[in-house]
């Protein structure tokens, strides 16, 4: 069975060449978010970047909002309420962490 | 999909809630005594969880005041304000209100709730930003469901989180409007308002302030937090309530921003409801003067606090982070929560219940509210249940057992 860090493990090669270029690994903030979610972690089911946040998992919605802003003062970058409300998966959420970083210009 | 599906786990919640037979969200006041006392369940009860900070909601003042506005204007104005026009009660008040503040513009809502969700979502809109506290009322959350402008939550009274975000926004175009709270209503704690001052100046933001709770509790003339920290000028728009220290309904914004009369036809909260019956106007007009007149309350209110928080600290109670009119008391979880209100209302005692969603970060409270006519006696009479209840429950460690000293 995969767990949250051997899942960011194994995609760390992938991540490597398709993000270097925004001078941060996906890899990163994939394991950023799934430090943040390991408490609620629903049994045996591992995190992965399909876990859907809000569903899969035993977090509350406050929560969720919690845990965004940790990750944008750890990424340097907000993102507003609305954005939030349209990410369901880990990937998406890593998705827009990085597409605003590399907005910032 | 059935319509109450979505909400199946929150009725499980509910339930469980319920099962011991009294609910927590649908308590019955069968009759109300006084400011500080109940008939609940066919038992006089204290009320410590019902906002009355002045206990002005018996005041013979205020309800002589009432009464005679409905002799003479009748108890509705069946229509809002744009529609039915203003009665020149509801403009007096503006202007005792705008006055009270030293501001130039005045508007007064239905309720409170009304005041925050018209005056915020209005104030921000398409390209700009709304930064509100992460603990803000529900009025604020609601405000920026309706706002086009991009909100971003900033962490709870601090304002180096604040200030990321606005540095985050660099040169962007758009407005900046932040808003924060006077006294938190949960855990009755107050925001640095200073350092978020500082903070909204570096970056040209605009402040909102809402001092629903704080409103008569603090400053030196009760103007609350802005007044008690000498920033009232650098507050460009203040809300609060008279559903609390003024013994009411209602809700008012105030102003010196030249054009600030252009809410009264932008606000939709303002627009499409009818405006405050003239009882109301005129009881809380005399509630303004009472809170003018005998500051006396204020120190009341306080000596109240000191009594039930330091009383409940030196028991061994996790309280909120300060003295406040509101002081949350920190219980394990929701259930052991949920029990202890229940033991303490069948003690005649009656409190909030505040758990998640509704608390932050997941916390599960008593929520206490003082009034400046509890007494000592019955303030003290509550710490001591809430001792018993609390050892009881396994919360607090059993008393020790003093030594005997043979001396």
């Amino acid at each position: 069975m995969r767990t949250a860090h051997q899942l960011t493990v194994e995609n760390d090669g992938i991540a490597d060449t398709a993000t270097l270029a925004r001078g941060i690994l996906r890899a990163d903030v994939i394991r950023e978010i799934c430090l943040h979610l390991e408490p609620y972690q629903a049994g045996e089911k591992p995190i992965t970047g399909e876990t859907v946040i809000a569903k899969d998992l035993t977090i509350d919605s406050l929560a969720i909002m919690d845990m965004v802003m940790e990750l944008e003062d750890r990424f340097d970058v907000s993102i507003p309420m609305s954005v939030i409300a349209e990410i369901h998966t880990v990937d998406q959420l890593a998705d827009t962490i990085q597409d605003l970083r590399a907005s910032r210009g | 999909m059935g319509l109450f599906d979505r909400h199946a786990g929150l009725l499980e919640a509910y339930r469980d809630v319920r099962t011991t037979g009294l609910d927590p969200f649908q308590i019955r006041m069968e009759r109300v005594l006084s400011p500080t006392e109940a008939i609940i369940n066919g038992k006089p009860t204290l009320l410590v969880g019902t906002n009355n900070y002045f206990g002005l909601t018996f005041d013979p003042s205020c309800m002589e005041a009432a009464i005679e506005a409905i002799r003479a204007e009748g108890t509705g104005t069946t229509g809002s304000r744009i529609a039915n026009g203003s009665y020149t009660e509801h403009v007096a008040l503006e202007q005792e209100i705008a006055q009270f503040y030293g501001k130039k513009h005045c508007m007064v809502f239905t309720t409170g709730y009304q005041a925050n969700l018209g005056v915020i979502s209005t104030l921000a809109d398409q390209g700009d930003f709304l930064l509100i506290d992460a603990d803000s009322h529900a009025s604020i959350y609601d405000a920026c469901k309706m706002t086009r402008a991009e909100v971003v939550r900033f962490k709870h009274n601090d304002p180096s989180s604040l200030e990321a975000r606005l540095r985050r926004l660099g040169d962007k175009p758009g407005n900046r409007v932040v808003v924060l709270e006077g006294i938190y209503s949960m855990l009755g704690d107050s925001a640095p308002l200073k350092e978020f001052i500082d903070v909204c100046k570096k970056y040209g933001a605009y402040v909102l302030v809402d001092e629903a709770h704080s409103l008569g509790a603090l400053g030196d003339n009760g103007r609350g937090l802005c007044e008690a920290v000498g920033v009232l000028d650098d507050c460009h728009f203040i809300v609060g309530t008279f559903s609390k220290t003024l013994g009411a309904i209602g809700g008012y914004c105030v102003s010196d921003d030249p054009d600030f009369d252009i809410l009264r036809v932008t606000v939709r909260s303002y627009m499409f409801t009818a405006s405050l019956p003239p009882s109301i106007v005129a009881s809380v007009r005399q509630a303004l003067r009472v809170v003018k007149a005998k500051p006396e309350l204020r120190k009341q209110l306080w000596d109240n606090v000191s009594t039930l928080y330091d009383g409940l600290k030196e028991q061994g109670f996790t309280l909120g982070p300060e003295h406040g009119p509101v002081v949350g008391v920190h219980l394990p979880d929701r259930m052991t929560a949920i029990g202890f209100w229940r033991a303490m209302l069948e003690a005649g005692i009656y409190v909030n219940v505040a758990v998640p969603p509704a608390t932050p970060n997941g916390v599960s409270l008593l929520r206490c509210s003082l009034c400046a006519v509890h007494t000592s006696e019955q303030l003290e009479h509550m710490v001591e249940v809430m001792t018993g209840i609390g050892r009881q429950m396994g919360v607090l460690p059993p008393p020790k057992l003093r030594a005997v000293s043979g001396r």
